[in-house]
């Protein structure tokens, strides 16, 4: 895979969509878990 | 059973668990979307094999074209997420149910996500193979403005107002949005093509082999991560929905007790 | 309906023409505006000339922005948005009388900005007929616009900030179809530019579908 030509640009864009993927998810999870506490379970319409 | 995003419905496994989720942390994590989740995952490394590794480098751009199997379908989600905040948009301001307001909310800014995406790889695309990294060509410019337009949608969205006001401003601003979306794509494809513009993003249409299936595979999966990423996203803003109508019975509570202790004395 | 839009119309007018604010600032600000191009462009290497309809149209732009922000402001003060909802005044009505106002305010500037271009660019006026089409299918299409924005982002505290982001965004096309027309003209090839005149026309239409249907919702929403 080093052979590939303009790696690094293919690199670059790659480890940023998917790091910025990864990153987003985490922070609407985490955003998720931190309302879900002020939630009582009832409220809550999934499981 | 995968949970749905019908705002009117939103309902997980309606039969009772067996006690594993006793220990679970609470948060916006169902079983449809652990799913969903995986389908993803697998999805985006059967992605990373065919992208990378099988498929073959074009013969014009070399390695570059495989920006494009991530490039292409971001643009299509992107254009998704904004079709869902519009309809979202449209249906809170027929039914002003709180459920479209959310899912509004949640089709912009994971919209805004992929963007972002669309741009980065457009851009880093564009270096390698014509040398520079911004070349005004149609579909850069166009999602450019249309981040400007989701920039503009949620800045509006976080605003310190009254809700249903706040709610009733962000819907009239999201049923524009695909409209907007229309006209600024339409006048600058026209605007470029005075200037006999190739339009520089765009797929070869006789992509075959292992270039199409890397391509397949890559609506696959940022498809599945769209849709990971969109029911999450709606269910954190339903719960801010429920936690801001929390704090106003408090808010009203106090002020009863208060008032009643006034007339007490 | 046009007689709520000729009673609001009028009312905006009228407060305009005592204080003079268009007149007094608005106006030297897009003469400002022009010098300043000229200042970054250098005007002797010709760039201004070429590139006179796009910097004209940005100008009126940003023009627009403060005349429109002026006119949401005329409503905010001392519960005048809730005698609009409590008067029989139609919303629609209201909306095409503000923007006929901010309309008006804007003609007026763009023929201010004709006469700066000319003289501090040396543009030579051409193609009249499509340049005077531009300037009222444009002025329309900013004003109409302009006003729903204005009201999307009206008692705010981050509205002066607010609007530009989300107005020019929106605008983008009517600064690319009016700069394309006027470059036609200009050029001497108007037939290339009624196209774009003929965009900046459904667009003008379109938002001043859109701000009359939507302006209840916003007047009550708040």
């Amino acid at each position: 895979m080093i052979a590939m030509t303009h790696v690094g640009y293919v690199a670059a864009a790659w480890l940023g969509t998917f790091g910025l993927i990864g990153g987003y998810a985490l922070a609407v999870v985490r955003r998720g878990r931190k309302l879900s506490r002020q939630v009582p379970p009832g409220e809550r319409r999934w499981s | 059973m995968t949970a749905t995003t019908q705002p009117g419905a939103v309902a997980g496994t309606p039969q009772p668990r067996s006690g594993d989720t006793a220990g679970a942390p609470a948060g916006t994590g169902s079983r449809g979307t652990r799913i969903v989740g995986l389908l993803a995952l697998a999805s985006i490394a059967l992605l990373v094999l065919y992208g990378l590794v099988i498929s073959p480098a074009d013969v014009e751009m070399d390695d570059a074209v495989r920006l494009m199997y991530v490039h292409v379908p971001s643009a299509t989600y992107l254009y998704v997420g904004c079709f869902v905040t519009t309809l979202a948009s449209g249906l809170w301001l027929w039914k002003r149910t709180a459920g479209w307001d959310a899912l509004a909310e949640a089709g912009a800014e994971v919209g805004l996500v992929f963007a972002v995406i669309t741009l980065g790889t457009g851009s880093l695309w564009g270096r390698p193979t014509w040398g520079t990294y911004w070349t005004w060509d149609a579909r850069l410019t166009s999602t450019a403005v249309l981040t400007a337009l989701l920039v503009g949608y949620l800045a509006l969205r976080r605003l310190d107002l009254d809700p249903d006001a706040r709610s009733a401003r962000a819907a009239v601003l999201g049923l524009l949005l695909v409209p907007n979306v229309v006209i600024v794509n339409r006048s600058v494809e026209w605007w470029r093509s005075l200037h006999q513009d190739s339009t520089l993003t765009r797929i070869d249409p006789t992509i075959e082999g292992d270039m199409l299936v890397a391509l397949m595979v890559g609506f696959l999966a940022l498809g599945l991560v769209f849709s990971w990423l969109m029911i999450h996203r709606f269910r954190v803003a339903w719960l801010s929905q429920q936690v801001d109508r929390i704090d106003l019975d408090e808010a009203l509570a106090e002020r009863r007790a208060e008032a009643e202790a006034e007339v007490a004395r | 309906m046009w007689r709520d839009a000729a009673l609001v119309a009028g009312r905006d007018l009228r407060v305009e023409a005592r204080s003079r604010v268009t007149l007094h600032q608005v106006a030297p600000f897009a003469l400002l505006v022009l010098v300043l191009f000229a200042f970054a462009l250098d005007p002797a290497r010709q760039v201004l000339e070429r590139a006179t309809p796009g910097l004209y149209w940005v100008t009126v732009l940003f023009s627009a922005l403060l005349a429109v922000a002026r006119s949401a402001a005329l409503d905010e003060s001392g519960g005048v948005r809730d005698a609009l909802r409590l008067s029989a005044l139609e919303p629609a009505g209201v909306f095409a009388g503000k923007a006929l106002a901010v309309a008006a305010e804007l003609l007026a500037l763009e023929v201010l900005l004709g006469a700066g271009v000319i003289v501090l660019y040396g543009a030579e006026p051409a193609g009249v007929g499509l340049l005077l089409a531009t300037c009222l299918a444009a002025t329309v299409a900013v004003a109409a616009t302009g006003t729903l924005y204005g009201a999307l982002v009206s008692g705010l505290r981050v509205r002066e900030t607010l609007l530009p982001l989300l107005l020019l965004p929106v605008l983008a096309p009517v600064l690319i179809g009016a700069t394309r027309a006027f470059e036609a003209a200009l050029a001497g090839v108007p037939a290339d530019g009624w196209p774009w005149c003929g965009l900046l026309a459904v667009f003008a239409i379109l938002y001043s579908v859109a701000g009359a249907a939507a302006y209840g919702t916003l007047l009550e929403g708040s």
